[in-house]
């Protein structure tokens, strides 16, 4: 590709990019996500303390410059608890936005460029499977293969897989009769190059969207999972798993749980609110044209 | 329109025959052994060969389905592996809790979401509207364990006006105790849902302020309010309905975490035991039992939204 033909788009991307942080909610978005993703590096190289450390004289330590937030009922520091948890929040937000990726373009290529009768099906399996609450998916993978992380991986990217699926299906079926794509077949593109060269450009806006918000369901349901015990297992550090434990000294200690729960809703908020700006950043190209992009930010339905 | 119900319906019914599908097939045929799944791994060989007996494990697994259908179009959903107890008898008597727990959450959602749904909308210019919806689209992001245990340290351990905990013994034979017991987790719910629905309340408020027939009242003499109240109502109403199906959906997860934050004997927090104990049978009822009112809620929804909306009436006629 020349330098020419890469300009404009160079020019629309960064375009873009001005339109998000144009708002309030772009920038909270992005600055919440950027300290999240460096929260969870750093973690890696440095912790105030070892967040595994258990100190019996040092428990129930009320916030301090020692320990920021203060220790738990074991004497470990709630702050390097919460940056090494981060690690886990980015992995699952990660994790799912990949396999709901794969089942959403899988999903959508196969319910709009194929056979009618495949087609319709699909629709129609779509239609059915969005029913199935992410929860439900989680406890019904959990059920047979025990509890994991990847429970929560595998429940939300399905679930949100799907929903991408119906919201891109229409977009590409759309997108499938325009000139170009009918111009791109004529020239003897397959199915799949035109796929990759014409469609899935065409709807990226629509499914930046919707990964955001996978990202945000994700979070609230590694808490929720982690919480019933289906999530993180005991020895990895996880927000979630921070609820569970101390919720047993909710009446005692109420300040140490006021901060893994913060800190997920800050997460999920950053990331429906950047969802948001996305969708408007994107507007005019793809719009609220038709039902199918009316996207309903769904972060209650999780967890 | 019977057309449009008769299709409806069966929508509904092949969703439920694919739900049931894939309940049964993911937890029977995914795992490769289900017996050795649920005897555990340290199980003796006789434990197995008994669970595979009592489960009908011989036979070939389509028959296996049918016969789990079968039962189930009879009521019956087979039996508890742990205690040997009808898993529809025991569903039954958990809905006792988990049915109102819902029903109450919903109210309180919608209580407190159409009213600041479009008190936000109709001073959205306005501190009051600014402040409604920045604190909706917060609580929208709660987790709902943390809203819970929030809550249950104002009212519980602060203020000492509700219960932490439990559920009465006597169950509804004491019915102010189970609500009172009731009445914090289904606030819990209530909120973070009611959140969410506040946006959808909004939005949908905002759309209806926009149109004309909500300024043509406002011309002949109506405050804005008025008009909006009048004529903009009923369209907000049939958004809400729109998205009450999503809700349900909500309500049902809700109640699976809360019922265990509350250690409320609900269906939720029965799955939850039966997932730890691998007892795959009630949790194959289980999840049907739930995504079963997930769906024929949606179908009612649906129908309930073609039968209220004037303007999809009107064009089934013409078309």
């Amino acid at each position: 590709m020349t330098a020419g033909q890469d300009h404009p788009r160079r020019r629309a991307a960064s375009g873009g990019l001005r339109t998000l942080v144009s708002g309030p909610a772009g920038v909270f978005g992005l600055v919440v996500v950027t300290l999240l993703l460096l929260s969870a590096s750093v973690s890696f190289l440095w912790t105030p303390y070892d967040p595994q450390l258990t100190d019996p004289f040092a428990k129930w330590l009320a916030p301090s410059p020692a320990h920021l937030l203060g220790t738990d009922e074991v004497g470990r520091d709630i702050f390097s608890l919460l940056l090494v948890g981060a690690r886990v929040t980015v992995a699952v937000a990660i994790g799912s936005a990949v396999v709901s990726t794969v089942i959403g373009v899988a999903l959508a290529a196969l319910g709009s460029l194929t056979r009618r009768w495949v087609r319709e099906t699909v629709a129609v399996l779509i239609d059915i499977l969005i029913a199935f609450p992410t929860l439900l998916i989680a406890m019904m993978i959990a059920s047979v293969f025990g509890g994991s992380l990847w429970v929560v991986i595998w429940a939300v990217g399905i679930s949100f897989g799907v929903n991408i699926a119906r919201v891109t299906r229409p977009e590409i079926r759309r997108v499938s009769h325009s000139e170009y794509v009918l111009a791109g077949k004529a020239a003897g593109l397959g199915p799949v190059r035109n796929l990759t060269r014409h469609l899935l450009p065409n709807v990226a806006p629509v499914f930046i969207v919707q990964l955001s918000w996978s990202m945000a369901v994700a979070v609230l349901a590694e808490a929720g999972l982690s919480y019933l015990g289906y999530g993180a297992p005991s020895s990895v550090p996880s927000w979630g798993r921070m609820l569970s434990e101390l919720q047993t000294y909710l009446a005692v200690h109420p300040l140490s749980v006021l901060w893994p729960g913060l800190a997920i809703t800050i997460t999920v908020l950053a990331l429906n609110l950047l969802g948001d700006a996305l969708r408007d950043a994107t507007d005019p190209t793809l719009g609220r044209r038709g039902p199918a992009s009316t996207p309903t930010s769904p972060q209650g339905v999780t967890a | 329109m019977t057309r449009f119900i008769l299709t409806r319906l069966v929508l509904l019914l092949v969703g439920l025959l694919a739900a049931s599908a894939l309940i049964f097939f993911t937890i029977r045929v995914l795992p490769g052994d289900v017996a050795q799944v649920i005897a555990g791994t340290d199980a003796t060989p006789e434990a197995v060969a008994a669970i595979r007996e009592q489960l009908g494990l011989g036979q070939p697994v389509l028959l296996q389905y049918l016969d789990w259908i079968g039962g189930l179009l009879r009521g019956d959903l087979g039996n508890s592996l742990l205690t040997g107890t009808p898993v529809a008898s025991e569903l039954a008597q958990k809905a006792q809790v988990t049915v109102p727990l819902g029903i109450m959450a919903l109210v309180i959602a919608l209580a407190f979401s159409v009213p600041l749904g479009v008190l936000a909308a109709v001073r959205r210019t306005r501190a009051t509207g600014v402040v409604i919806s920045f604190a909706s689209q917060g609580l929208a992001a709660v987790p709902v364990v943390w809203a819970g245990m929030m809550l249950v340290l104002l009212f519980a351990v602060v203020l000492g006006w509700l219960p932490a905990q439990g559920f009465p013994r006597a169950g509804w034979n004491d019915p102010l105790a189970a609500i009172r017991a009731l009445l914090l987790p289904a606030l819990t719910i209530g909120v973070v849902e009611g959140a969410v629905l506040l946006r959808f309340v909004r939005s949908a408020a905002l759309d209806a302020i926009g149109q004309d027939y909500v300024r043509t009242a406002a011309a002949k003499g109506l405050t804005r309010s008025q008009a909006l109240i009048r004529h903009g109502l009923p369209n907000v109403a049939l958004s809400v309905v729109t998205v009450l199906g999503l809700q349900i959906a909500g309500l049902i997860v809700g109640s699976v975490i809360i019922e265990q934050l509350f250690t409320l004997p609900g269906i939720g927090r029965m799955l939850v035991a039966d997932v730890g104990n691998r007892d795959l049978v009630k949790v194959q009822g289980e999840l049907l039992v739930l995504t079963g009112v997930v769906l024929v809620i949606g179908a009612v929804v649906d129908v309930v939204h073609r039968l209220a909306d004037p303007r999809l009436r009107e064009r089934e006629r013409t078309t």
